[in-house]
């Protein structure tokens, strides 16, 4: 595996007509691992993949993929990465595993396409022409159309878009799968529970932009502080407690009875609580750690109201 | 690292071996179609049985199947290379089909020369199962299979380029209505059923120089006389291909 990246996007600008899509938008995404484009609809999230894919060709700014031009160098770049466009691609007429089929004969040394078509649950599509498999199922294929050449880098566009709870784990099971065989994933999402399990790195795209960056665990520290929460008899003195926690740590009784403590939660914090509550006669009724998730931040930053 | 499952080895396929594949592909997704074989297929069959037995349409001296089995080869390769090519490349590029197939190994080029491979293995059926009904009717065709076989080419190049201009550049559903409108437009006045004679002199001048004039006339010089090959309705042919690839080339948007 290289040290080089495989992808950088520098600046990049597209514009439909009188309006900008992906406007400076700059992301690296590194060799090998699992990278989740997240952001709400229109955010430029699909453009910029496709940038990638070559499919347009950028109004201001450069895009490598694998070191190349993905327009210019565009015959020596496909072979190389898989895609998955968010819908459609296949032959109205075509059956799964013909167009899977079809899809392995385009590449030198393909996968055995009936083992993706056994593990993503393809096989009972049968004889259904596409145009009348079901979304999961049109996915599902589409997802394995992406793979089957074994490529070194998979664009996914909303892969798990409209699919029950059993094949978004399959689909979850092969990107990790793809990554610990060294392959390099970008995939976009609103799902944060997908970039949560899934990714390595999250880049936060709003207006065309990559707000935050980060993998998920430092993007979920960057954002509102963690909050332990215990109940116990009212009116506790918390002065004691401040003095034992960490500087920069609060405490506050948020209701009678409802003690939260905000900053950084990690274990130690939590055992001193516990042990100010035994020395303090305190039974707690119950005790809970609010981890702040990559959806508070997201919202965070992207702003909660529903956008046109 | 130990090589896993999906650990990568990219490549392209040899390009002979992907045009081989979308070439069959694509003739299997033509076959399939109903709507297109009944373009392709029984309409072509149905006109050549009828006007030969029922005598609607005054086709000169002879037998009427000389007349007719020209015209009816001449519409096979229109409905083909135009009218079914269009309606379906029309609907692979709103479906996203020629979208991913360009950010698969296979490059532009090939995929076109799959295209037009599986309309003349199309064509080889049509013709095949043509003649047989014409055979059998009493046809009893003159001239060399050779003249034949260049005007069907030229044919096949004219219409591919204007059924791919009007794929490449109008919404799905318009190709649909247009390519169908052009079809019947054509099959009435483009020589293939009604003599050119029937109609006024002033539209025989105009309608002569249409594709499908060049090569249901031609077919007849060389099928029906045993002329050589029909220089003028080449010409014509070459002319509309040039025009038509050209213009698809320039105007056709992959999505």
């Amino acid at each position: 595996m290289s040290n080089d990246p495989a992808v950088e996007i520098r600046g990049l600008v597209k514009r439909y007509g009188a309006k900008t899509a992906v406007d400076g938008l700059d992301l690296t995404v590194r060799s090998g691992s699992v990278t989740a484009v997240l952001g709400p609809n229109g955010a430029g999230k699909t453009t910029t993949v496709e940038t990638c894919e070559g499919f347009h060709r950028p109004d201001a700014g450069t895009v490598r993929v694998l070191g190349l031009d993905p327009v210019a160098r565009a015959e020596a770049l496909r072979p190389r990465i898989g895609v998955m466009l968010q819908s459609g691609g296949v032959y109205s007429g075509a059956r799964a595993v013909e167009m899977l089929r079809h899809t392995a004969k385009l590449h030198a040394d393909p996968l055995d396409p009936d083992m993706l078509v056994e593990r993503l649950g393809l096989g009972g599509c049968g004889r259904t022409p596409y145009r009348r498999l079901s979304g999961g199922q049109q996915q599902r294929l589409a997802l394995a159309m992406a793979v089957v050449g074994r490529p070194e880098l998979v664009f996914l566009d909303e892969p798990t878009a409209g699919l029950d709870p059993q094949a978004r784990r399959a689909t979850w099971d092969l990107v990790r799968e793809l990554r610990a065989d060294g392959v390099t994933v970008v995939l976009t999402t609103h799902h944060m529970d997908e970039a949560e399990q899934l990714a390595d790195e999250v880049a936060i795209v709003d207006a065309g932009r990559v707000i935050a960056h980060g993998s998920p665990e430092q993007l979920c520290r960057g954002g509102a502080e963690n909050t332990l929460r215990f109940t116990g008899r009212p009116s506790l003195d918390l002065a004691s407690l401040l003095k034992a926690l960490p500087d920069g740590t609060q405490a506050a009784e948020a209701a009678p009875g409802v003690y939260r403590v905000t900053g950084e939660v990690d274990p130690q914090l939590l055992a001193t609580v516990a042990s100010w509550c035994a020395q303090n006669g305190v039974l707690p009724d119950s005790l809970s750690v609010e981890r702040h998730t990559l959806e508070d931040v997201f919202l965070e930053l992207t702003g909660k109201e529903l956008r046109a | 690292m130990s090589a896993g499952t999906f650990t990568p080895r990219p490549g392209a396929a040899p390009v002979s071996r992907m045009i081989l594949a979308q070439t069959a592909l694509e003739t299997r997704m033509l076959l399939r179609n109903g709507e297109q074989l009944l373009l392709t297929v029984i309409i072509p069959a149905l006109l050549l049985m009828l006007f030969s037995a029922v005598d609607i349409v005054d086709t000169g001296a002879g037998k009427p199947v000389d007349f007719l089995a020209p015209g009816i080869l001449a519409l096979a390769v229109m409905s083909t290379a135009f009218t079914g090519q269009a309606i379906a490349t029309g609907f692979d590029r709103r479906y996203g089909v020629l979208k991913r197939l360009g950010a698969s190994p296979l490059p532009r080029w090939a995929l076109m020369a799959a295209k037009t491979l599986s309309v003349l293995v199309t064509e080889v059926l049509q013709i095949a199962l043509l003649t047989a009904i014409a055979l059998a009717l009493g046809w009893s065709p003159q001239g060399n299979p050779l003249s034949v076989a260049a005007l069907i080419l030229l044919g096949t190049a004219a219409f591919s380029g204007l059924g791919l201009l009007m794929a490449g550049t109008l919404k799905a559903e318009a190709t649909l209505a247009a390519a169908n409108l052009v079809f019947l437009l054509l099959l009435v006045g483009g020589g293939v059923i009604v003599p050119m004679e029937k109609f006024p002199g002033a539209a025989q001048s105009v309608l002569g120089l249409l594709p499908i004039s060049a090569l249901s006339d031609g077919l007849r010089a060389v099928l029906q006389q045993g002329a050589g090959l029909p220089w003028g309705d080449a010409a014509v042919l070459a002319a509309w291909a040039v025009l038509g690839l050209g213009a698809a080339a320039r105007f056709f948007r992959w999505e």
